[in-house]
């Protein structure tokens, strides 16, 4: 296969520790792009997607090195030149969209003069022609107000709209190939399917090469032609998107593929004799920010009468977009941000708004689990001390009883028992959240909010998180509240969803008819979450004024 | 593929790495404590003793450092010194340090009109400048090791307070803080076991710095007559006695001088090259 756009021949990057070891992080990749192909990039974090990736523009991150092999970019092996060539061809013939869009903006100079700087820096045009190619481009991607859009800050466009325009930024130097660095796994599903139509119509249109990084492979299934899995720096499996889609041979990949289809609920039906006794009810919670008003109404209302009930050895879903409020109203719930107006009730007794004035048997009984388990856990603490300390705060428990408690609580969360004395920082990402989810159960709550658990997780470990927490619940009864953006992980758990638009419940509904929304904000999201389908994009049909009327990417 | 030195294995098995510089600049530290312990067994002359006919006198075999004004040998006074200028620089940055990092964290963690008062409080007294400070005390009360000691705590207290408040405020806006919060926890255990851990690192290096503050600010009330008073000497004291030996060249106010260099660049020096933790121990 000669005369292909990209290839990469037996690549080896190293990287050196602080101890002086060299450690290899990609063991000898080889892989080509054709023109006007799109290759996708998958795999969990670590797998060294994004650091191949990189070396399409010769770069390796700091204390990594490319060892071997070589990466052919229309014939040039970007390994063997010197730094200050490299420059040259970085943004005329490989360009790079970020995946925080928002982190690779300058926050002080308009949005025009950071997208047209490659032209200027390459010298490849006038400023006024750079800014009439800019114009097409933000056209191209469906801007808003093209003409306009370029003269505003960063600080005044959303996140979907900054992605793209950092898309109009990397193809204005006219590339070959394009590098998409997981480009939309920070948006809410609504604007993704915004910027994935816009970014595929705009690769189409220049006939632009690109590597899609990412390890959502639904996603990835929409945009790419082909699809490389990776792990541990190797190429597991590589095939057109259809192919690995119907028949993945590799195991890694069936189980990518496997953790992508949520089993739903084998949940029995309700016992007639059974009478459901309610556990939590939240009648008219109004919750909000800032200083108040006269009339004693917070200036930002992120809740606004909300109410919501769970029975005993339930779930509850609730979904919606980034700023919907769903988190305040856990934090709500929990006390962290006292209530302005409404009734928490639980287990038949009105608790106190705020946590301080609840007793310590109430607040032992409702747990909160945060989205970040690095925040979440004191970091100069080890794990040992960390699931001992509610032991002994709520429980009273001392020396070998809470030894021995602790042991189970690992055991609980499947952890090793090795992992007692190490500190957060050298477990990784799923591993933290067990222990972050073992705090919380240290304190044998009956209810717990899991609050975007799985968020930060790639899909295979949030899919092992997700069955730990239903075998626990099978085990121990507790019920959960479970927030999330992610409309299949809540399906796979919860018996009733709630979905929540600008602060406000928007409809209630049993996970068994999830099929059929009435709201037309709740179809609009159930739509717009990407199926393991090729075609879904293209097919997907959404109603233009309601995509008007809710999105605003 | 993995080949340490045979230092490098050291600070393998010890889990740090601890550069050349820090590891001298700690040697002379600890001579330093050692020499102010044991200075009474080690002088070779009495510090009132007068040594030599002479005054301001070179180098020689018998003595050391030369002899200051009065004939006495200056290599037994600066040993002597040490007690004087370590002693009460310790007890100062402990007593400023302790008290600043307690009140910052509790401002931190408490918030609300306690920490506006006592961090305005803390700025006003921190706007006083600090010999002026120490100034006014000594004519109030007299010079004093104990008086010392306290001046120079409340001198340096307000620093110690902003460092550690601004560290705390950040580790207090974590999610653990919040989970602690809603568990119930109270005050002592939030700022004593989930932020100090979290900031000591800086508070000791902060601690360092500000003992380096100390011995210059102590040598400097020293020097002007308002610090250790006779018989008794600390280094500053020496450098201000031989003050007049200057036009000669004396190694009396020399010496006293680079004792004072000496201990101050030290600290510095450790605390930029503090030992840092090896996050990789894969290779043990």
């Amino acid at each position: 296969m000669t005369g292909n756009l990209v290839e990469i021949r037996n690549l080896r990057v190293e990287a050196t520790t602080d101890a002086g070891r060299r450690v290899e992080i990609i063991k000898g990749v080889s892989l080509d792009i054709a023109e006007g192909e799109i290759v996708a990039l998958i795999g969990e974090s670590g797998s060294g997607k994004t650091t191949i990736a990189m070396t399409l523009m010769g770069y390796a991150r700091q204390g990594c090195a490319i060892t071997g092999g070589e990466v052919r970019v229309g014939g040039v092996d970007m390994v063997k030149l010197s730094e200050a060539e490299r420059a040259g061809i970085r943004g005329t013939s490989v360009a790079y969209v970020p995946q925080s869009a928002a982190a690779a903006f300058n926050p002080a100079l308009t949005i025009m003069d950071q997208v047209i700087e490659v032209a200027r820096i390459h010298r490849l045009m006038s400023a006024a022609e750079a800014q009439a190619k800019a114009l097409l481009l933000f056209k191209a991607l469906s801007l808003p107000e093209p003409g306009a859009i370029g003269n505003r800050y960063p600080h005044q466009v959303s996140g979907g709209q900054l992605q793209r325009l950092a898309a109009a930024m990397a193809l204005i130097g006219q590339p070959k190939v394009v590098i998409f660095d997981e480009p939309t796994t920070a948006l809410d599903v609504t604007t993704q399917v915004e910027v994935l139509r816009a970014f595929k119509s705009v690769t189409a249109q220049h006939n632009i090469a690109g590597v899609y990084v990412s390890h959502d492979l639904a996603v990835v299934a929409q945009i790419a032609d082909r699809i490389v899995v990776l792990k541990d720096g190797t190429v597991q499996e590589m095939g057109t998107t259809n192919d690995i889609l119907e028949e993945a041979q590799h195991p890694y990949t069936r189980e990518l593929l496997a953790a992508f289809r949520p089993k739903t609920q084998q949940r029995q039906p309700d016992d007639e004799g059974v009478i459901k006794r309610p556990l939590l009810e939240v009648d008219n919670l109004t919750v909000g920010y800032g200083p108040r008003s006269r009339d004693g109404q917070p200036l930002i209302k992120a809740v606004q009468a909300v109410s919501l009930k769970l029975d005993q050895g339930r779930n509850l879903g609730i979904i919606g977009e980034s700023g919907c409020g769903k988190s305040t109203l856990a934090r709500a719930i929990a006390g962290i941000l006292p209530a302005h107006a409404g009734d928490i009730v639980f287990n038949g007794r009105e608790l106190g708004k705020a946590g301080r004035n609840r007793t310590r048997n109430e607040l032992r009984q409702i747990q909160i689990v945060f989205q970040h388990a690095d925040t979440a856990l004191n970091p100069a603490k080890s794990v040992e001390d960390i699931l001992r300390r509610p032991l002994a705060f709520y429980h009273g428990m001392r020396g070998k009883t809470r030894d021995a408690r602790v042991s189970e609580l690992l055991d609980l969360v499947r952890l090793p028992k090795s992992v007692r004395h190490r500190l957060p920082g050298e477990l990784s990402g799923g591993q933290k959240q067990r222990v972050n989810f073992a705090r919380a159960l240290a304190a044998e709550p009956t209810l717990i909010l899991c609050d975007e658990i799985t968020s930060a997780l790639d899909t295979v470990v949030a899919a092992a998180v997700v069955e730990l927490l239903k075998e626990l619940q099978r085990e121990l009864g507790i019920s959960y509240i479970f927030i999330s953006h992610d409309l299949s992980v809540v399906e796979a758990i919860c018996d009733e969803i709630i979905v929540m638009y600008r602060g406000q419940k928007v409809e209630q509904i049993a996970s068994t008819r999830l099929a059929a929304p009435e709201h037309p904000y709740t179809r609009l999201l159930f739509s717009s979450v990407p199926k393991l389908d090729t075609g879904w994009l293209d097919n997907l049909e959404q109603d233009a004024e309601q995509v008007r009327a809710y999105c605003h990417p | 593929m993995t080949n340490p030195t045979s230092s490098g294995r050291l600070s393998m098995r010890l889990g740090y790495r601890f550069n050349l510089v820090g590891m001298s600049a700690l040697g002379i530290i600890l001579l330093w404590a050692g020499i102010a312990l044991f200075a009474p067994q080690i002088i070779p002359h009495s510090v009132g003793e007068i040594v030599d006919t002479d005054y301001f006198g070179p180098v020689s075999r018998d003595l050391w450092f030369g002899s200051d004004y009065l004939g006495r040998d200056i290599f037994s006074r600066i040993l002597m010194g040490a007690r004087y200028t370590l002693g009460i620089s310790l007890a100062a940055v402990s007593i400023a340090c302790f008290s600043g990092v307690a009140l910052g964290m509790t401002a931190a963690v408490a918030g609300g009109w306690f920490d506006s008062m006592l961090s305005r409080f803390l700025d006003a007294l921190n706007s006083i400048p600090s010999k002026l400070f120490g100034l006014v005390v000594v004519a109030a009360v007299g010079s004093s090791i104990p008086a010392l000691i306290a001046t120079l705590s409340v001198i340096y207290t307000p620093g110690a307070y902003r460092f550690a408040r601004a560290l705390a405020v950040n580790v207090n806006t974590m999610d653990f803080m919040v989970v602690a919060r809603i568990r119930g926890e109270r005050l002592p255990y939030l700022i004593a076991s989930e932020i100090l851990p979290n900031i000591l690192g800086p508070v000791l290096a902060d601690l360092g710095l500000r003992f380096v503050f100390i011995v210059l600010l102590l040598s400097g009330l020293s020097f002007l007559g308002l610090g250790v008073q006779p018989p008794y000497a600390d280094w500053g004291a020496l450098v201000r006695e031989n003050i007049g030996g200057l036009p000669f060249g004396a190694p009396a106010v020399i010496f006293p001088s680079l004792a004072i260099a000496s201990l101050t660049i030290s600290v510095n020096l450790l605390i930029d090259n503090l030992p840092s933790r090896i996050r990789d121990r894969s290779a043990e």
